[in-house]
């Protein structure tokens, strides 16, 4: 296997994909969105349950390739317990992240993607960015069913 | 072996015709290109054809009078007649259009505009209205689907459809209950891109004739691939890509039968395709042109009939024996690799070189960059097929297709990258 190969598949994102975190849709939820890759036909449906601008927990279930599961099962994790603010932040890092072709983000953005900074080499591949994406497509669509969002469609 | 099939020496000399299959990918891998049944390589004297034409003879066809516009419009007007002569048609039976989805859509578009009154009592025959019926297939491309639920819709006619069965093979059987004496049209597709699975054409039109309802073929998957003669297959027309059969993007054909492309009325309509224009209406040209407005795209066609006189002359019959080694060893690596199911046939007998397949435990996106990073190329995803998909409880399929310039060496390198796909991702050898 090539380098670039080990870089997309990471063991953490094999991990996640294999035992993925938020799986199985939980409650009624806040919001919901429903997402599907039209190219592949993979799919989601998120929930998001906040608490007071807090989201508690992101619960999902859907099918798809080990990128898109594990970029869901990480989102899941990371953006447990913050506030919608921040939430959208890291969505927005992680789509600068994508937009990066691989080469990384500054130290400190990176130190806020924690486990999410595995998904680096995907934006080597055109192909798989939006399987990466489909999750967080999901979670800001289910904020602003949820009518919490703070911004507009963007990037 | 037969002697049709093409010796080692004549496909070596054809891969050579390909400057595409000589390049290199990421770290200088060699291309094992396997994924022409969604778009084919190109030979050099398709290339040259169309820049002949640029640097050569570019000029509007059918209009003008100088000598470059004689020459243009015989180069288009040769190309035509190169298309069907490889499919048996009359060279005024072949219609232009930018591939198989355009004239798939012009079939249903003619027919709406029957239904509208549009035609006159030529086009009677050609409309439809609630209670009639289109027939169609569970394995279609949605490029032959899609445009007969809109027809339906915008005419209240009702879709029917036959199933496909576990072994990936259309029921036909199921034709007698589905087909009706309100059937107008049967749309059904020679080759499915998913399966590789041969339609019985003749079996379809038996049914169809009985009640006097149009045969619509689907021929993108045959036509490179097999002799096709469209009329001696007994329906009423067909539509197929350049760009699958070595021709260019951008360029198509649909043919139908003299009477059929008469009794249609046109669908785009403007300059180039009528008789006499006044403020109030217009008279249009006969068939072809009258289905050809506005400027066409005249060096792809120009490059279509270079693809179509150089199948041609390799031969159908050696290009279809060709591949038929390869269906059979695709068919062989894949079984030999633990975890892979064929979405189609497995049965090489009336299949192509056309093989789908899911891996027990990878999703087809994981599969597809495994072999992509050994260099193999194969598409993933629905295929433009999502009832098909749905059909047998998958969401994506990988897919590998071969086409004439394909090695047996080419399925090889594919076979031992499979292997190493369900390993890559922990999983054991054994399903
Ligand atoms: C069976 C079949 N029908 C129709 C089409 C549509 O062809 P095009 O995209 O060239 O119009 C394809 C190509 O994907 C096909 O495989």
């Amino acid at each position: 296997m090539s380098s670039a190969m080990e870089q997309l598949y990471q063991q953490l994102i094999l991990d996640h994909a294999k035992h993925p975190h938020g799986k199985g849709l939980a409650g009624p939820g806040t919001g919901e969105s429903h997402q599907v890759n039209p190219t592949c036909g993979d799919e989601v449906t998120l929930r998001v349950h906040l608490d007071d601008g807090t989201l508690d927990a992101v619960s999902w279930d859907g099918q798809g390739c080990s990128i898109s599961q594990a970029s869901l099962s990480v989102m899941a994790e990371l953006v447990e317990g913050k506030q919608v603010e921040q939430v959208e932040q890291l969505g927005e890092t992680f789509r600068a992240l994508m937009r990066a072709r691989g080469a990384g983000l500054s130290e400190d953005l990176e130190d806020e993607l924690g486990d999410a900074t595995a998904f680096t080499g995907v934006a080597q591949y055109p192909a798989r960015i939006k399987c990466a994406l489909l999750g967080w497509a999901a979670l800001r669509d289910a904020l602003a069913q949820a009518g919490v969002a703070t911004k507009g469609e963007q990037g | 072996m037969t002697t049709a099939a093409l010796s080692a020496g004549e496909l070596a000399a054809v891969r050579a015709d390909f400057p595409l299959l000589g390049r290199t990918l990421r770290a200088g891998r060699p291309l094992v290109y396997l994924d022409s049944a969604a778009t084919s390589q190109k030979p050099e004297v398709v290339i040259d054809a169309e820049l002949e034409f640029y640097t050569q003879r570019n000029a509007a066809v059918h209009r003008g009078a100088h000598q470059l516009a004689e020459e243009a419009t015989e180069a288009y007007e040769q190309a035509r007649d190169e298309v069907a002569t490889l499919v048996g048609a009359a060279t005024g039976e072949i219609v232009w259009t930018s591939g198989a989805t355009a004239g798939l859509n012009l079939l249903a578009y003619a027919m709406s505009n029957a239904s509208a009154g549009r035609g006159g009592q030529a086009a009677r025959a050609l409309a439809l209205g609630p209670g009639d019926e289109v027939v169609v297939t569970e394995a279609e491309h949605h490029a032959n689907l899609v445009p007969w639920q809109e027809l339906c819709a915008r005419t209240g006619a009702t879709l029917r459809w036959i199933g496909v069965g576990d072994d990936g093979r259309l029921q036909l059987e199921q034709l007698a209950d589905v087909v009706g004496a309100r059937t107008k049209v049967v749309a059904v597709s020679h080759v499915s891109n998913v399966t590789g699975a041969v339609t019985d054409v003749p079996a379809v039109v038996a049914v169809a004739r009985s009640v006097g309802a149009l045969v619509v073929l689907d021929a993108c998957q045959s036509v490179p691939h097999l002799p096709v003669d469209l009329p001696s297959l007994g329906v009423d027309a067909a539509a197929f890509s350049g760009h699958k059969m070595l021709g260019p993007t951008g360029v198509g054909a649909l043919w139908a039968r003299r009477e059929l492309l008469e009794a249609m009325p046109p669908v785009t309509t403007g300059g180039s395709m009528v008789e006499v224009v006044t403020m109030e209406s217009a008279t249009y040209a006969p068939p072809p042109q009258k289905f050809e407005a506005g400027t066409q795209m005249v060096a792809q066609a120009v490059g279509m009939g270079a693809a179509a006189r150089y199948l041609r002359e390799l031969g159908m019959p050696a290009v279809a024996e060709h591949e038929a080694a390869l269906t059979r060893a695709l068919l062989d690596v894949v079984s030999r690799v633990p975890g892979v199911r064929v979405i189609g046939p497995t049965d090489p007998a009336d299949r192509l070189a056309v093989v789908s397949f899911v891996v027990d435990g990878v999703h087809a996106h994981d599969v597809g960059q495994v072999l992509d990073d050994q260099g193999v190329a194969v598409r993933v995803g629905h295929h433009c097929a999502q009832p098909l998909h749905r059909r047998f409880g998958v969401a994506a399929t990988a897919r590998a297709s071969a086409s004439v310039y394909t090695t047996l060496a080419d399925v090889e390198a594919f076979g031992e990258a499979l292997a190493t796909v369900r390993p890559f991702f922990g999983l054991g050898g054994a399903a």
